[in-house]
């Protein structure tokens, strides 16, 4: 295997709409700031690779404007995955392993504001069985949160208590959109939103975006003081069909952790949990132990751009190794619903 | 490094031109064996399942095995009654929901099968539903082949 490391993160200040920019507008800053932090242009980067979805962009290849942002001329080699970020940063990985680039820039997007995105998430369902049923995605979720609660695997205090970690570990985060929470007792005296969920087991709806370098060997240490290394990276799927599934584990976290190589200590866990019952399925599949620090960002529960908030996971455990507030952390990211696919990434500061 | 990229916000919105979207994308879809056999069954007013290697009968039905990948054949027909296995509550219906008032959405295991369905169930309130509540399906008036030929599921003795 060749060591990859992330060498750059960038990030936008999230917010619930960014009203006044279009998508190439919105993301053009966020591209250039992290390829200006190792000093590099479009013409460095051998391979180029986003994430972002047609549906929230209502537009048939929109990633293709996009590129506007990036430059593509002179010709880029350039590929795109109607996923989060995270999904395309692994194939920039791939990409890199088979020796075809040394480089690579991947950043991932989306503006959620224009639709209703409850209803525009029930267009990830198949087709047949469930896509007719328009469920939306609070209530979906709200499946999940139920058979956990009435398996005595969570309870409304547990997930009050991630959600009020969560926000308040955001007042740090210049990134956020959602800072800070009321007490734990306060949040369970509030009514529930679509029950079993209150408004505070939700993740905010958000538009931003996420860029981030990667290079290998001695280009990463040509570029970054402290490099991110990719020590291991893997992602699986449960069924597609919900009621197959039981809602109470979720089985490919824990496959993709063990061929990451989740093994041994780490100082911090970024989690891609967009619902706050689902952080401890995350938790429980990764198999950490008590001592690790779990979204100082503040998870998505603080910020959740679509297709982004699960590279922006990479991101934030990256940055804290490339400024050497940490040694070794564990990164994981979502797709689909109720966590049906999963991605692991262990990083680690050294040689 | 990471940084944060701050964008001028001074508009707020204010002042933008905006028009309305709408996308829609009309399909008809071919159903194959599995899914064609379990709509065309609907239409009947009957729900099929499948019988997995294991012996169990998935419901809806899949096409391939969900442990080993091998294709399955067996159809097993189930009944129109079940329990609610899992359950939220929706205050608000969307379009295109299969209520227009405020509903539960559902995971209901149909007896005769060992996984569940995703659909909704009439129900006056939250309270008045709980996991593991009889349910039966409601059918629609004239079905078309669809999992809408389920109009809903309804509380079993009538709550609803």
């Amino acid at each position: 295997m060749r060591d990859v490391a992330i060498v750059s993160v960038a990030q936008s200040q999230h917010r619930r709409a960014a009203a006044e920019l279009n998508e190439v507008e919105m993301i053009q800053p966020v591209i250039r700031a992290a390829l200006d932090q190792v000093g590099a242009t479009i013409s460095d980067i051998d391979f180029t690779c986003s994430g972002s979805s047609d549906y929230l962009a209502g537009q048939a290849f929109s990633f293709v404007m996009t590129l506007d942002a990036v430059g593509a001329w002179p010709p880029i080699v350039e590929s795109h995955v109607e996923m989060d970020g995270a999904w395309a940063l692994y194939e920039a990985w791939l990409k890199i392993q088979t020796g075809a680039a040394d480089t690579a820039f991947v950043y991932s997007y989306s503006k959620a504001s224009p639709g209703d995105l409850p209803r525009v998430m029930s267009r990830m369902l198949d087709p047949y069985y469930a896509g007719p049923l328009w469920p939306d995605s609070v209530a979906y979720a709200g499946l999940q949160a139920r058979a956990m609660l009435d398996a005595g695997v969570t309870t409304e205090q547990r997930m009050a208590e991630v959600a009020h970690r969560n926000r308040e570990a955001a007042r740090n985060n210049p990134n956020a959109q959602v800072v800070g929470s009321a007490s734990v007792e306060d949040l369970l005296a509030a009514p529930m939103f679509s029950d079993p969920l209150r408004v505070h087991d939700c993740p905010p709806i958000s538009d931003g975006g996420v860029a981030v370098v990667l290079a290998a060997g001695d280009r990463a240490r040509d570029w970054a003081e402290r490099p991110a290394w990719i020590r291991g990276i893997d992602h699986r799927i449960d069924s597609h069909q919900v009621g197959a599934r039981d809602l109470t584990t979720a089985p490919s976290v824990a496959i993709a952790a063990q061929r990451a190589g989740v093994d041994g200590a780490f100082d911090v866990a970024e989690v891609h949990a967009p619902f706050t019952h689902q952080e401890q399925l995350v938790l429980d599949g990764l198999g950490l132990g008590d001592d690790v620090v779990v979204n100082p960002s503040g998870g998505a529960l603080a910020a959740n751009p679509m297709m982004a908030a699960g590279l922006i996971r990479l991101g934030e455990v990256a940055t804290r190794i490339m400024d050497g507030s940490v040694g070794r952390g564990v990164a994981h990211a979502t797709a689909g619903q109720l966590l049906q696919q999963n991605l692991v990434c262990v990083l680690e500061g050294g040689d | 490094m990471g940084v944060t990229v701050t964008v001028d916000d001074s508009t707020g919105g204010e002042g933008l031109l905006r028009a309305p979207l709408v996308i829609e994308y009309p399909f008809n879809r071919t159903t194959g064996p599995v899914v064609g056999a379990f709509v065309s069954a609907l239409r009947d007013r009957r729900v099929l399942g499948i019988r997995a290697a294991d012996g169990r009968v998935v419901c809806p039905p899949v096409e391939y095995d969900p442990q080993t990948g091998a294709p399955l054949e067996e159809m097993v027909e189930v009944a129109a009654t079940g329990t609610v296995t899992t359950w939220s509550w929706v205050p608000e219906a969307r379009e295109g929901q299969p209520l227009q008032t405020p509903h539960a959405l559902a995971l209901v295991q149909l007896d005769g099968a060992d996984t569940s369905v995703l659909h909704v169930v009439d129900a006056p309130g939250p309270e008045a539903l709980s996991t593991g509540a009889r349910v039966r399906i409601r059918w629609a008036a004239e079905p078309t082949g669809a999992i809408t030929d389920i109009e809903c599921f309804e509380l079993d003795g009538g709550a609803s």
